[in-house]
């Protein structure tokens, strides 16, 4: 039971999250307001964590799986991409290792720095 | 006997766990980076299903009640968010400057390849919201009058390239501090990089599920202003 009351509590969140994306104007997707929702919770203490970490982790823990379906997807969309296969497969592997590469030394940086002055 | 499949509710959802349970296998015996778990199972499933002469359709009447779970599961990365919040105060100037050199980087590098390749517009708004999770993702193509499928196409791919290549970009470009390893994951390969993250820890888990959320929210402004460039 105490899983199920779990999952059901992270439902719950998921849904008040779908009713922002309905009532407000903008283009953010019902799991993004989720998770504030649930952040919100759970620091005023509306929701305890233990109310919802165990089915939350093992969600988290599933996640990969939950991609199988779209990633199978990509097959309908060959048509569409094989014309501009060349340029779309370099920009995805160049931007994917740029990202990566900036956002975690720039991250590295600011945070050793902010370590040396400490000191 | 085709019938039979092309019926099936479960079968769809049967197979993709299945193939997921080989590409766990794989990567427990082999630990090579390229042996991804979700990029051996899509491609198990893909064998399967070309093998067994079952349409995506038929597929995805039991897949869809995986993807189903993905809104959830996405709520739920508030929980190692708000068990790092402490972590998060500590290092705010660091998060916000790695998260927005990323998205900035990501329409940078966009538009550099859309002028070294001659894209059309269209293609290349297509591509300026390629790192960030899906959802948000397919919004912003459609507002900016993209390719939406191709949008979708290059996500996917996005966050298992980057899932399988992190260890090495993270070697090659001396990435240490689990922060910046999360952040970095999350921001390029939103999600499916975040399951990656969470296998690294606790942190890095935490840091990634920030930085999708985050990222996702900044390119939607971001990317109205890059369309504009080209």
């Amino acid at each position: 039971m105490n899983l199920l009351k779990q999952f059901s509590r992270i439902l719950l969140v998921s849904l008040l999250g779908e009713i922002l994306k309905a009532v407000l104007p903008l283009p953010i997707p019902a799991s993004v307001y989720g998770l504030v929702l649930m952040l919100v919770f759970l620091r005023t203490g509306l929701l305890k964590v233990g109310q919802v970490r165990q089915a939350a982790l093992f969600l988290i823990e599933i996640m990969p799986v939950m991609f199988i379906p779209a990633a199978v997807g990509l097959t309908e969309a060959w048509s569409s991409l094989a014309p501009v296969l060349l340029p779309v497969a370099v920009t995805t592997l160049f931007t994917t290792v740029l990202v990566m590469a900036v956002t975690g030394t720039a991250t590295q940086f600011v945070i050793r720095r902010t370590k040396g002055d400490a000191k | 006997m085709k019938d039979v499949w092309g019926n099936s509710l479960f079968f769809g959802a049967v197979v993709s766990l299945l193939a997921y349970e080989v590409g766990l296998l794989l990567k427990r015996r082999f630990r090579w980076a390229i042996l991804n778990p979700l990029l051996i199972a899509v491609i198990c499933v893909i064998g399967v299903n070309a093998a067994m002469k079952v349409d995506y359709q038929t597929y995805n009447e039991g897949g869809q009640y995986l993807s189903y779970l993905l809104t959830p599961a996405t709520v739920c990365l508030a929980v190692p968010l708000y068990e790092q919040l402490e972590l998060l105060k500590k290092h705010l100037v660091a998060v916000v400057c790695g998260i927005v050199a990323g998205v900035l980087s990501s329409m940078v590098g966009v538009l550099l390849c859309a002028i070294v390749f001659g894209l059309q517009h269209e293609l290349y708004v297509t591509l300026l919201p390629k790192s960030i999770t899906t959802a948000i993702g397919m919004g912003v193509s459609e507002e900016l009058d993209g390719i939406v499928t191709i949008t979708v196409a290059t996500i996917i791919v996005t966050g298992i390239l980057g899932s399988v290549i992190a260890d090495g970009v993270f070697a090659l470009f001396h990435i240490e501090e689990p922060v910046a390893r999360g952040l970095a994951l999350g921001n390029a390969s939103h999600a499916i990089g975040t399951s990656k993250a969470m296998e690294l820890g606790q942190v890095e888990g935490a840091m990634s599920g920030l930085a999708v959320a985050v990222a996702g929210l900044l390119t939607v402004l971001t990317a109205s202003v890059f369309a504009q460039f080209l």
